[in-house]
């Protein structure tokens, strides 16, 4: 589509929509979000983008096909957990790593939010594959 | 031809591609002296421990002979293809398939549990299926490695099968401990059903008859892969199998028969009909199937000199059917032919290809102070104190093996000796890297019919002791003096050359059996085949012709049907009616959603359409929201406009391609009604099970575990990625798949119009 309005507009949007996708993801333990979500906002993010520069960009911006993209994801996913049998507990465990107290809160990291990092790329992945694809049928 | 191209091999990083196989060699062969003297390695993680499935591994005489067999022809072959395949474009792929297999292979022969066998069986299967398809280009290539996927891929769902039931019928999956089996076991009514499975996942995997069929056509795979795989490896498997199974299962003649008479049928059927094919390496497939049938004849039988000839004929058949199959290669690779009758006089231009190929195959007809003439003194000394069938097996061991003299006779004399096609002028010798192996497996040949002794000794008996128990001594020597044994080799020699000299006769002969038979193992293969797909086609056409809007009303309705009909037959009770009064918001929102689903129905702009579907899916997002459930909402939301955009792709598209993309207005008043049908069905469901008491257990226990156990707040995210994380963790990979094969269909549509 080529309109300067939507053109101008979607490079604002989408930078700020891939931002709101990451604060969705990493805020998920705790309140609405999560991996899955944050993908489809990220998505959406993509898709406005297309819509208003074409697919050619968009594929040049993340450099690599979306699929690896997903295929990545499930990879992370995968590793997330095998570090549970790799310190000798069942697989897909969640191990937490308590950073404490710290001026910002309670910071916690552990496997899940690896994980979620998993289902996230995974998920965006394969809308990008799709989506793409249809685009350029 | 191609001698410009083999001579250039990439760079040395390339040489990287040795390191996972030599590694293994060398560790195992530095393992070797603790093997001989009966040293045992093994180890076991924990994998599932509610289902008592542990990862064990167990390194015993047996696993080694295997395991060197398997790392040391890794190496070769490895080696080979670095030239084999330079410039190839899909290189990395083939060594990724083939470091893959090194380590399936090495999975089996190393697992101490039944189903981690069985897993890694299942991924050689799975590799197979891969490398025999590795030129997908070929029509052919494609349909064999389907063909080697279904047969093997079988016999593997008859392993876990008979896997089971050796589980019902309380047998310890731990391999090691069938060594000294209870003797009860024989008498169990499940027995002969767990011997048929067996038998079924070998027969399938080791080719035997009448499974044999997949092997030969298996050669489409590119020429190392079948030196490695369906020569040396991956068809010993099942022999592996039937070794470790013959302390638990064997003894019985409901054992003997089928492995006496299906190992000796395939035996004699696959030397025989390696005289026929002008294909060089169909004719070794053929030779292939003659070895694997010995080697089932042989585990058919219980005594210490039958299990002998088995172990010692494996190792002889793995040294010089992988020599032949790779010297095969240089001479495809080299002339760009493998047709026989198109060979010709080539000893001068491939010496060091002829000087290998000359040892293998004098090796392979069993000439004195070459280790096929020790393997086949044992093989005769072990035929001859089968229990079940001594004479059916000594004549199909005899016959069989004339067959393999004549064969050897024939793969020295034709392609390196008599007039040279013009053709074939300009042909050059392979690189050293294609030429290493076959000349060095040659050697051991050699080699190891000088040293039986030390051969027996280290490698071979205890191999035997890991399978058998037994306080007899092992001895193999070069001249055992005047007996049967060596008579019967004498006659085989005479034989063979009786064969060689009357092959056309007896190609003829074959021809023609071949024109009598009713049905032929890969005969029956097609039927069914055929017959799985035409009643699947069958079953779906009905129901499927091609629209997806007859697809999905077949489907709703059907589910329709179900749900009323399980209601209907559970009392049809109707549910108590709210006693309040819907708040005023709720109320607006249903109005609109229920405006915006008559104008989906009954709009003719398709443009129309979507946006007002977008309002229906908004709506039950805020209704999701006013009932606190802001996590629903939010995904309700953001599903709904990405399947806007792809709704919107789709008819865009579809109006390009000039396929109908305005709603049609026939049968519009049918898709309401079935709609409303749907919708009111699911409202009574669910006012039937929101007026019902609800089980709080699993609500309590996430709401009280969510933040002490998984640290989070959000019991949904807690659920999804910690407490079911596995089964997000399915989800996922499911969601990549149909992503992926979205995008295969939509490629295939492109590339047709």
């Amino acid at each position: 589509m080529n309109t300067l309005i939507l053109k101008v507009a979607s490079r604002l949007m989408v930078g700020l929509i891939l931002i709101f996708a990451i604060y969705l993801l990493l805020r998920g333990h705790h309140s609405p979000g999560g991996g899955f979500a944050a993908a489809l906002v990220a998505g959406t993010g993509f898709v406005l983008y297309f819509i208003a520069e074409g697919t050619a960009p968009v594929r040049r911006t993340l450099r690599v096909h979306p699929a690896s993209v997903a295929g990545l994801g499930l990879l992370t996913a995968l590793t997330a957990g095998l570090l549970g049998p790799l310190s000798g507990r069942p697989f897909l465990t969640g191990l937490w790593l308590s950073a404490g107290n710290t001026a910002l809160g309670a910071i916690e990291l552990g496997t899940p939010l690896l994980f979620d990092v998993g289902v996230f790329l995974a998920v965006l992945g394969a809308i990008l594959t799709v989506l793409l694809a249809l685009e350029e049928f | 031809m191609t001698s410009a191209q083999s001579s250039t091999v990439g760079g040395p990083l390339r040489y990287l591609h040795l390191l996972p196989s030599l590694l293994i060699f060398t560790l195992l062969a530095a393992l070797v002296p603790h093997s001989v003297r009966g040293t045992v390695f093994g180890g076991e993680w924990i994998w599932s421990h509610g289902l008592g499935v542990h990862l064990a591994w167990r390194l015993d005489g047996l696993s080694m002979l295997f395991g060197l067999i398997i790392s040391g022809a890794g190496v070769l072959v490895t080696l080979y293809s670095l030239s084999y395949l330079a410039g190839h474009p899909h290189e990395n792929r083939y060594f990724l398939l083939l470091h893959s297999f090194l380590l399936a292979m090495l999975g089996i022969v190393l697992a101490d549990h039944l189903l981690l066998l069985f897993i890694f069986w299942e991924l050689t299967t799975v590799l197979s299926f891969l490398l025999i398809g590795f030129y997908h280009e070929e029509d052919s290539a494609r349909e064999n490695a389907r063909q080697a996927l279904f047969v093997t891929g079988g016999g593997g769902l008859a392993l876990l099968l008979g896997l089971l039931l050796l589980e019902s019928a309380g047998v310890t999956p731990y391999l090691h401990a069938w060594l000294d089996a209870p003797r009860g076991f024989h008498e169990h009514r499940l027995y002969p059903l767990i011997l048929g499975c067996m038998f079924v996942a070998v027969f399938t995997k080791s080719a035997q008859f009448p499974f044999h069929f997949w092997l030969p056509n298996a050669m489409s795979a590119p020429t190392p892969i079948s030196a490695f795989l369906h020569s040396a490896t991956m068809v010993k498997a099942g022999i592996y199998l039937l070794m470790r199974l013959h302390p638990l299962l064997g003894g019985t003649y409901l054992w003997m028969g089928p492995l006496v008479v299906i190992g000796g049928v395939t035996a004699l059927w696959g030397a025989w009909c390696a005289m026929g094919p002008s294909d060089l390496k169909r004719v070794l497939a053929h030779t292939t199937l003659m070895g694997l049938g010995l080697l089932t004849l042989f585990l058919g039988g219980r005594s210490l000199p039958a299990l002998l000839a088995a172990t010692t004929f494996l190792l002889v058949h793995a040294l010089y059917k992988a020599a032949l199959f790779l010297a095969a290669g240089i001479i495809d690779h080299q002339t760009g032919t493998r047709r026989l009758d198109e060979l010709g006089g080539l000893g001068r231009h491939l010496p060091w290809t002829a000087a290998a190929t000359a040892l293998a195959s004098l090796s392979m007809a069993g000439f004195p102070l070459f280790f096929g003439f020790i393997g086949k003194e044992i093989l005769y000394k072990g035929v001859l104190t089968e229990e079940l069938f001594p004479h059916f097996a000594t004549v199909a061991a005899l016959v069989a093996n004339a067959f393999m003299t004549a064969v050897s006779g024939y793969l020295i004399w034709r392609p390196f000796f008599g007039h040279r096609p013009e053709a074939l002028d300009d042909t050059s010798e392979a690189p050293w890297q294609m030429l290493a192996g076959p000349l060095l497996l040659g050697g051991l040949c050699v080699l190891f019919g000088l040293i039986p002794g030390w051969v027996v000794a280290t490698l071979i008996e205890p191999a035997v002791m890991s399978f058998h128990l037994t306080d007899d001594n092992i001895e193999l020597a070069l001249f055992h003096g005047i007996n049967a044994p060596l008579l019967l080799s004498i006659a085989t020699l005479i034989l063979g050359g009786l064969f060689l000299w009357q092959r056309e006769r007896l190609r003829r002969l074959l021809t023609a059996i071949h024109r009598l038979l009713p049905i032929s193992g890969e005969g029956a293969y097609a039927i069914i085949l055929a017959a799985v797909q035409r009643s699947a086609a069958g079953a779906a056409l009905p129901f499927d012709r091609g629209r997806p809007q007859t697809h999905a009303a077949v489907v709703l309705f059907t589910g329709w049907l179900a749900v009323a009909a399980v209601w209907l037959f559970s009392g049809g009770r109707l549910p108590p009616l709210p006693a309040t009064n819907p708040p005023l918001l709720e109320s607006g929102i249903v109005a609109v959603v229920v405006v915006a689903t008559g104008l989906v129905l009954f709009t003719r702009r398709s443009i129309l359409a979507i946006a007002a579907l977008g309002v229906v899916g908004a709506g039950a997002a805020l209704i999701y929201l006013l009932m606190g459930a802001p996590d629903l909402a939010l995904t309700q939301l953001l599903v709904e406009t990405l399947t806007l955009v792809i709704i919107t792709l789709v008819l865009i598209r579809l109006r390009k391609s000039k396929l109908t993309a305005t709603p049609r207005s026939s049968g519009r008043y049918f898709k309401a009604g079935l709609a409303l049908l749907l919708g009111a069905t699911l409202t009574l469901l669910m006012l039937l099970v929101t007026g019902s008491e609800l089980d709080r257990d699993v609500t309590h226990f996430f709401e009280t575990y969510s933040y002490v156990a998984a640290h989070g707040r959000n019991i949904v995210n807690v659920i999804l990625v910690d407490f079911r994380s596995f089964d997000t963790l399915g989800e996922i990979v499911v969601v990549v798949l149909a992503a992926l094969g979205a995008v295969a269909l939509l490629r295939r549509m492109k590339e047709q119009g």
